[in-house]
């Protein structure tokens, strides 16, 4: 059934029909709306859960962990600040291999404190051991729910899974939204098995000390997961599309980039805008394409290199910055291209943070730069005013 | 009865750990039918260097500062797979994990009324890292971090009163114990876990390491602590003192602080003693029967 509803509503509504078993979460803009739909859904006995209301961002992770070593689906939704108080905890969670699910309404971090969208929240705990998926749109955000738990429960995997999707841009823009049928849903997702969990008629102890002789090997094991467990990606994707009918991609989607010459790459809600300026670009007779990383981690290097490989110029464009270093996601692009036949040039753009708009004009201003000269790390909409104030 | 062990020999504790004998006592006190959620700290590092466990109960050990959020996790977990009556949750924090770093995390989980026994195990200094002050570092007691200077002599604060503290959150059963009494102590264990919702248990651990005594005192610590007033034994139900171990002869503070040298710097000056004395006596006198808090 298609009805127009607000992204985290959406959302919310799509991770009741996940049947998770208990939810745990703080309020945070532009999560909130989250928390206080799945609240109403739990209050009014459309899902049987236990919600828990917690004093911080940290006791929620903290009891969706609990949850989850005690055998249960669980999920948790935050953003920005709330991020990184989780931080201590999601490394955890990670370590201990626990399924949980959650939603990172991407945000900027403070200071300044700014509620507006970028990506440096869920970029700052990207070596925790989570899986992350970064949606479009919407619909492709609330289709990704059901995917991650797929995905995070899957005992080749039994690592957290988060679903990125940013702030305000997709939270709370309103869009016809296509709600699976529930006995489908379940089909696709079935009750959660857990490997071990806490039992009293099968004592066991979880989240051992692991010292030198240990610690080196049980980090091995989540790298070589995260090596493997694109294989199961991909068949999550395959089969919500066999099942649904939709497809967004696997680890990354690419759009018009057959006999592309220059490539647009980004995660996130951006690309849609991209794939406009691809469209008209091309009408110029530009031959543009757009790569779209939906799984950043596990990084896709091997869909990177195939895709990029050959192609004349890539255009990365970030939400986020290293400060002191170079921009996230082109790292993570250059260490995959690194010592390949055909890379391409590569220019990457630090742009959009803390909310600033993105218009397809700005886009095409990229190209345009990009064109001229390989920039690297360039600030793209710098106010020069604002510079020079603050240069004072 | 059971032939495995609810909490095992063979974990690495230091001789005399009082820490490890109340773990024992606390674990034959609650049976098998139980899961436990442990803080970092001495208990979770000595009972589960991996692949080793001590532990013959379900045990899950995940920060220094959440035991109890993941024991409200578990309540709840337990619940949706109607296991609510198979297992009773405990929460295991030392004084740090509670009084200090998990305050928030124990104070979110009395005022939701988690059916949770939260114990924890005070041995009075963060141990694990090497005895630093703690808020349940006692008076005047020197510890790495509050050491005995030529300025100030050991920790200026006393001790933070989290039985009160638990009863003003209206926790229904909240006690204090010790290693010196271990029946009294089970027994408190034992009546806190037939109760449904939130209890809390402080039970004083000797640490010869920490607070320098021989390490053949663990219990005799613990007695002569109770017996001069410096750790009042007592039971809160539903915010009135319901019991109060009687001390008929109470003996000084000296008794108690000479044995130890965390307070070797004041034993010799009588204006320091009088002072932790004056908080034995207070003791004596804010700890009665059937006293109304709250």
């Amino acid at each position: 059934m298609k009805k127009v509803t607000e992204g985290l509503k959406a959302i919310a509504e799509t991770v009741a029909l996940c049947r998770p078993e208990v939810i745990s979460a703080y309020p945070i803009t532009p999560q909130t709306h989250i928390v206080e739909e799945l609240s109403v859904i739990v209050a009014n006995g459309k899902l049987k859960c236990e919600f828990i209301n917690v004093e911080s961002e940290f006791a929620a992770a903290s009891v969706v962990l609990g949850a989850s070593v005690a055998g249960v689906r669980a999920y948790s939704a935050t953003s920005s600040q709330g991020l990184l108080l989780m931080a201590e905890v999601l490394f955890n969670m990670a370590g201990m291999r626990l399924p949980v699910v959650i939603t990172d309404a991407n945000r900027a971090v403070s200071a300044p404190i700014n509620i507006w969208n970028d990506w440096q929240d869920t970029l700052a705990i990207r070596d925790a051991g989570l899986i992350h998926l970064f949606a479009e749109d919407n619909q492709e955000a609330c289709d990704m729910h059901l995917q991650a738990f797929k995905i995070a429960e899957d005992h080749e995997v039994m690592l957290p899974v988060m679903v990125n999707l940013d702030g305000f841009i997709l939270t709370h823009a309103f869009d016809p939204i296509e709600f699976p049928e529930q006995a489908l849903v379940d089909k696709y997702l079935p009750k959660y098995v857990p490997m071990e969990k806490l039992d009293v008629k099968n004592p066991l102890s979880f989240g051992l000390m692991g010292g030198p002789d240990r610690y080196l090997e049980t980090r091995y094991a989540m790298a070589e997961t995260m090596k493997t467990c694109p294989a199961v990606i991909r068949k999550a994707a395959q089969d919500f599309n066999k099942m649904f009918g939709r497809n967004y991609g696997e680890l990354i989607e690419e759009y018009k980039m057959e006999d592309a010459e220059i490539v647009l790459v980004s995660m996130g809600s951006i690309i849609s805008s991209m794939k406009d300026v691809a469209d008209d670009l091309r009408a110029a007779g530009k031959k543009v394409g757009v790569l779209k990383i939906r799984c950043y981690r596990p990084f896709p290097v091997q869909d990177v290199i195939k895709s990029l490989c050959g192609k004349k110029k890539a255009i990365i464009l970030e939400k986020a910055l290293s400060i002191g270093g170079v921009g996230i996601l082109t790292a993570d692009i250059k260490a995959a291209l690194y010592g390949q036949k055909n890379v391409p040039e590569i220019s990457d753009f630090i742009l959009g943070l803390g909310g600033r708009d993105i218009r397809i004009s700005d886009i095409k201003a990229i190209v345009a730069l990009a064109e001229k000269a390989n920039l690297k790390g360039e600030f793209y909409g710098l106010d020069p005013k604002l510079v020079e104030e603050m240069d004072k | 009865m059971s032939t495995v062990k609810v909490f095992n020999a063979g974990h690495t504790a230091c001789s005399g750990c009082g820490l490890s004998l109340a773990a024992r006592l606390v674990m034959e006190a609650a049976g098998p039918n139980v899961i436990v959620s442990n803080s970092t700290g001495c208990l979770e590092v000595f009972t589960t260097r991996s692949p080793q466990t001590a532990w013959g109960v379900p045990w899950v050990h995940s920060l220094f500062e959440n035991s109890g959020a993941l024991a409200t996790g578990i309540v709840a977990a337990l619940k949706m797979q109607g296991k609510e009556n198979e297992a009773r949750v405990m929460a295991f924090g030392g004084d740090g994990s509670t009084a200090d770093i998990g305050f928030g995390i124990i104070s979110g989980m009395w005022e939701r009324g988690d059916d949770v026994l939260y114990v924890c195990f005070d041995n009075e200094a963060y141990m694990n890292t090497g005895i630093q002050r703690s808020g349940l570092t006692p008076f005047l007691g020197a510890t790495s971090t509050s050491p005995a200077g030529s300025v100030t002599g050991g920790n200026q604060k006393q001790k933070k009163n989290i039985p009160m503290i638990a009863a003003a959150h209206g926790v229904k059963y909240v006690a204090t114990a010790c290693v010196g009494y271990q029946r009294d102590l089970q027994n408190k264990i034992k009546k806190a876990l037939a109760i449904k919702g939130p209890k809390y248990v402080q039970i004083l651990a000797t640490c010869p390491l920490g607070w320098g005594n021989d390490s053949s005192l663990t219990i005799q610590m613990g007695k002569l602590a109770v017996e001069t007033g410096l750790f009042p034994l007592f039971e809160v139900e539903e915010g009135k003192i319901t019991n109060v171990m009687n001390v008929a002869k109470p003996k000084p503070v000296e008794e108690y602080l000479k044995l130890q040298t965390r307070f070797r710097h004041i034993v010799k000056n009588p204006e320091e003693v009088a002072k932790v004395q004056a908080i034995a006596d207070a003791n004596f006198k804010r700890y009665t029967k059937d006293k109304v808090l709250f």
